[in-house]
């Protein structure tokens, strides 16, 4: 511990001071694992390129973010962790940490002060759901549908996925009872507040079971977030959920007759980890980097690849134009003022209690 | 060499060899020297194999049952739990909450509650905040006692008393306790707890103040070996203060000498308060105010566990003995029916579309043949992912088929056939899949039967159905036998094709394995899952080889 804060006080010094950082006590290799695609792509924009540059590392990608957990899990096992920084969404940050697989991060000392002075801790503020998470965007699970198939009344309310009259045609959900039981909850009359103490008892799942039933045969079942997208596309659905992201890209790059439904969306967070079990230098090497990635401006400049929002307060107003399209990011943010109106967070702690337990009802509903 | 006869018999009858050992056993000898050749020969194939498959695969099924967690987590806890009795549905005794808090403290520095927690979230919902919090408020409990000590003689701020009393120096030390705490870390911790401490326990403080000589000892050892500390001068945790409250309630220190004894004798003089054990974990969580998790512990506490194997097949195991999971929650079961029965439908369906290939592969001239050979391996040049996403562009509603039907107007266009994300999906994308494994033993089994048998039996007025049927078809079905185990033991254990095309009804069990295994991290379930199935496909082998007889399949 005493190594760590001394190792990083020095390379705050040598990173304050513009230098090229040729320091001995850190590894020249940093391998990186993140989701790939366009996500990869813009931090490798953001942050790997403008890293790796003035500091001479070495950055190897590696897209295992999907089966992070369980691999981190069979490496620290065997007792041979090879990867540093490791970029996962909140709930599994929380069970890494849970299982001793991440380390603990002191967010005022390991990250780096808004540029007028906050302290990292309250600059992050609520984002910080576990003591080994640091966020790096806010991204969000929403709606999206084609606008020359919804007739002539383009649906305002996430209810409209639950309403095969005004919209008749198949939806897509994704293949798990996270936020699906949500939102049957909330189309079920369920008060926004309420909606964790309905689904924590028996009747309220029957409940959100029931909603879900009424649409059943009209659901074609995701478990890939570019599946929405393409389904879209396609013509196989007419609406659909998926991540705010890959909405965007649908719309705006490739130009679908497409529109966002941000009504209810449910925001979730996508930020690093550092495994446990790394030699000293290769820790104090990822420590730099997260460090200088998660950075009000670095944070800001992601927005300029992809539609999502930086996880810092700071960084919000710094947010400018996509780097290709040209266009201004900011009224594509799931936080902005006008798409967050009607919003859900995610209850990290709600399922890492019930997810096997309501995963197991849920799967046994679909598979009757 | 006297008692050899010319013909080569000893005195007794035997054959000997050359050399005059007996024969048998010259010929033994010269067989295990060939044998062991041989070994040496395929000893890298073997020693690659047992470590790269078989000790894998044995320790993955090994953790269907291990559950040494919850007793190497809570070992005392565990022990105090085996004398209450559940059946009574009130709480356990205050010792078992003064336990757990010793327990839970040690395994919260050390962050394996957590751990914990999500192992018995399995059993029981709620089990894993529940821990997790407590491991957050735990110190609170902790700081009830530390504060009025500190407070009445500020000499117990310093970690130097502490250490004084109970380091053993030139004392007596106590070995068991020193050895039994480092077993303790190591069980915990999955470190060797093995380095130096620079601290043993003083034999008669061990004995005057047992509990507070153990907590001393396993913060010394953790401080030490885990924090890379000393631990002479540093403070002890809260529960170390905790433990001295306790024990001097009882202890009699009248005839102690040693240091610090004045500072011990005035803290049991001043008779400070001991927390409620029990009221305090009530204040941390009403949860533990109720027998259930206390049950959920108890009922999961063995080193082994058959709970894995239980709810594997849609049933679990409660403080009163083994029940079937709420009707809502049985999945499993049904899982695996399905996939026994959709992988027979796609090794017929192989058998129905291989078979005629196979023959006419065997049939037409070799140049032919090798074109044929050519267009059946050529979807194994393709990504498995690539060609069932190819089905997903021809099945889907808007797809290939639909569109041509609806052009043709055999299907109207409101009601176009749903061909893809249920079990048709899935037959089709795997039956495509599998095919060549069907083909090939079918074609070199078939290339083998000669065609002048059809010749003959025709000749002497065979229908072409009795030829084909009663001479063709029996010396076909080795090669039907070979090709419907591999296609069946394959699709068994389908997994990206049934989650790609099945939508719900089209999934297999193989599809939960891997959920538990990447996203649930229940491992143990994962684990009893594949062995069952492993079981399964070795049952179905044995039941293939009573009735059919394994000496009938052939490769070739």
């Amino acid at each position: 511990m005493k190594l760590t804060k001394t190792l990083l006080a020095t390379t705050a010094l040598t990173v304050a001071a513009g230098m090229v950082n040729a320091d001995g006590h850190m590894s020249s290799e940093l391998t990186i694992v993140s989701w790939g695609g366009a996500y990869s792509a813009s931090q490798k924009g953001a942050y790997h390129d403008p890293y790796a540059e003035a500091n001479g590392v070495t950055i190897i990608n590696d897209d295992s973010s999907a089966e992070a957990v369980a691999k981190l899990r069979a490496m620290s096992e065997a007792d041979n962790v090879t990867w540093d920084v490791v970029d996962v969404v909140a709930a599994d940050a929380i069970r890494l940490c849970d299982e001793g697989l991440a380390m603990e991060i002191d967010a005022d000392t390991m990250l780096a002060d808004a540029p007028d002075g906050t302290k990292a801790s309250e600059d992050f503020g609520d984002l910080l759901v576990s003591d080994c998470f640091i966020p790096q965007i806010v991204y969000s699970t929403t709606f999206g549908y084609r606008t020359d198939l919804v007739g002539d009344t383009a649906p305002t309310t996430v209810c409209a996925v639950f309403d095969t009259d005004a919209y008749p045609g198949k939806r897509a959900l994704e293949k798990r009872p996270i936020n699906n039981m949500e939102w049957a909850l909330l189309c079920d009359g369920v008060a926004k507040g309420d909606v964790y103490d309905v689904l924590a008892t028996q009747e309220g799942q029957d409940k959100a079971l029931a909603k879900l039933d009424t649409i059943k045969d009209d659901v074609i079942w995701w478990s890939a977030g570019a599946d929405t997208p393409q389904l879209l596309a396609d013509g196989e659905v007419i609406m659909g959920s998926t991540y705010n992201g890959r909405l965007f890209a649908a719309i705006e790059e490739q130009k679908l007759p497409v529109a966002m439904l941000w009504d209810a969306q449910v925001f979730d967070l996508d930020g690093w980890i550092i495994p446990t079990g790394l030699s000293p230098e290769r820790q104090a090497r990822a420590l730099d980097y997260i460090m200088f990635a998660t950075d009000t401006q670095r944070l800001a400049d992601q927005a300029q690849y992809i539609s999502y929002g930086p996880a810092r307060k700071s960084s919000a107003p710094l947010v400018g134009k996509h780097i290709s399209l040209g266009i201004d990011m900011a009224p594509h943010m799931p936080t902005d003022p006008n798409n967050a109106k009607n919003t859900f967070l995610y209850n990290y702690e709600f399922w890492a209690d019930y997810r096997d337990d309501i995963d197991a009802k849920f799967q046994a509903w679909l598979a009757k | 060499m006297s008692d050899i006869s010319a013909d080569g018999l000893d005195a007794n009858g035997l054959v000997l060899a050359a050399d005059g050992t007996p024969l048998k056993r010259s010929l033994a000898r010269a067989m295990r020297r060939q044998k062991l050749r041989a070994l040496l020969l395929v000893a890298p194939l073997l020693i690659f194999v047992l470590l790269t498959f078989i000790v894998p695969i044995a320790s993955m099924l090994f953790r269907s049952v291990e559950n040494d967690i919850v007793s190497n987590t809570l070992p005392n806890t565990v022990q105090e739990l085996g004398r209450w009795d559940a059946s009574t549905s009130e709480l356990p005794p205050e010792p078992v909450f003064e336990a757990m808090f010793f327990d839970m403290f040690i395994a919260a520095e050390a962050k394996r509650h957590t751990r914990l927690g999500t192992r018995l979230n399995y059993e029981q919902t709620g089990i894993s905040s529940l821990f997790r919090q407590t491991g957050r408020k735990l110190d609170d409990i902790g700081k009830v006692t530390k504060k009025p000590l500190e407070a009445f003689d500020s000499a117990w701020k310093d970690g130097e008393t502490w250490y004084a009393i109970f380091n053993a120096g030139d004392a007596p030390a106590s070995k068991n306790l020193m050895k039994s705490q480092r077993g303790l870390l190591k069980r915990l911790t999955s470190d060797p707890a093995s380095g130096d401490v620079n601290f043993s326990p003083r034999a008669d403080v061990t004995k005057l103040l047992p509990k507070a000589a153990r907590e001393y000892t396993a913060w010394a050892i953790f401080t030490a070996v885990q924090d890379e500390k000393d631990p002479a001068t540093r403070d002890p945790w809260e529960s170390v203060y905790t433990a001295l409250i306790l024990d001097l309630k009882t202890a009699d220190l009248s005839g102690y000498t040693g240091p610090n004894e004045d500072l011990l004798k005035a803290a049991q003089a001043a008779d400070l308060p001991v927390p409620a054990f029990s009221e305090a974990f009530a204040d941390m969580d009403k949860d533990w105010a109720t027998p259930v998790p206390w049950k959920t512990i108890q009922t999961h506490s063995g080193l082994y566990t058959s709970g894995y194997f239980l709810n594997a097949i849609d049933a679990q195991k409660t403080d009163d003995g083994v029940a079937w999971q709420p009707e809502n929650k049985q999945i499993l079961l049904k899982l695996f029916g399905r996939t026994l029965i959709m992988s027979l439908i796609i090794t017929g369906s192989c058998i129905m579309l291989g078979y005629p290939i196979a023959w006419l592969l065997s049939n037409v001239s070799a140049r032919n043949a090798n074109l044929l050979l050519i267009l059946v391996l050529l979807p194994f040049w393709t990504s498995l992912l690539v060609r069932t996403s190819a089905w997903k562009v021809m099945l889907q509603q808007n797809g290939v088929i639909n569109e041509v039907l609806v052009w043709i107007g055999l299907v109207p266009d409101a009601e176009r056939l749903i061909l893809i994300n249920n079990q048709f999906g899935t037959i089709v994308a795997m039956t495509h899949i599998l095919l060549p494994f069907m083909i090939l033993p079918m074609y070199s089994v078939m290339s083998t039967i000669p065609p002048v048998y059809l010749r003959a039996a025709k000749s002497m007025g065979a229908t072409n159905w009795t030829a084909f049927w009663r001479v063709y078809f029996p010396q076909s079905i080795p090669g039907i036998g070979a090709g419907s185990i591999l296609v069946f033991i394959l699709s068994i254990g389908y997994y990206i094709t049934p989650e790609i095309v099945g939508g719900t009804k089209g999934v297999f069990i193989s599809n939960r394995i891997a959920y538990h295994i990447s996203s649930s991290l229940n491992w143990g379930l994962a684990a009893a899952l594949g062995t069952i199935l492993l079981v399964v496909v070795l049952a179905l082998y044995w039941a293939y080889d009573r009735i059919v007889g394994i000496d009938n399949v052939k490769l070739g």
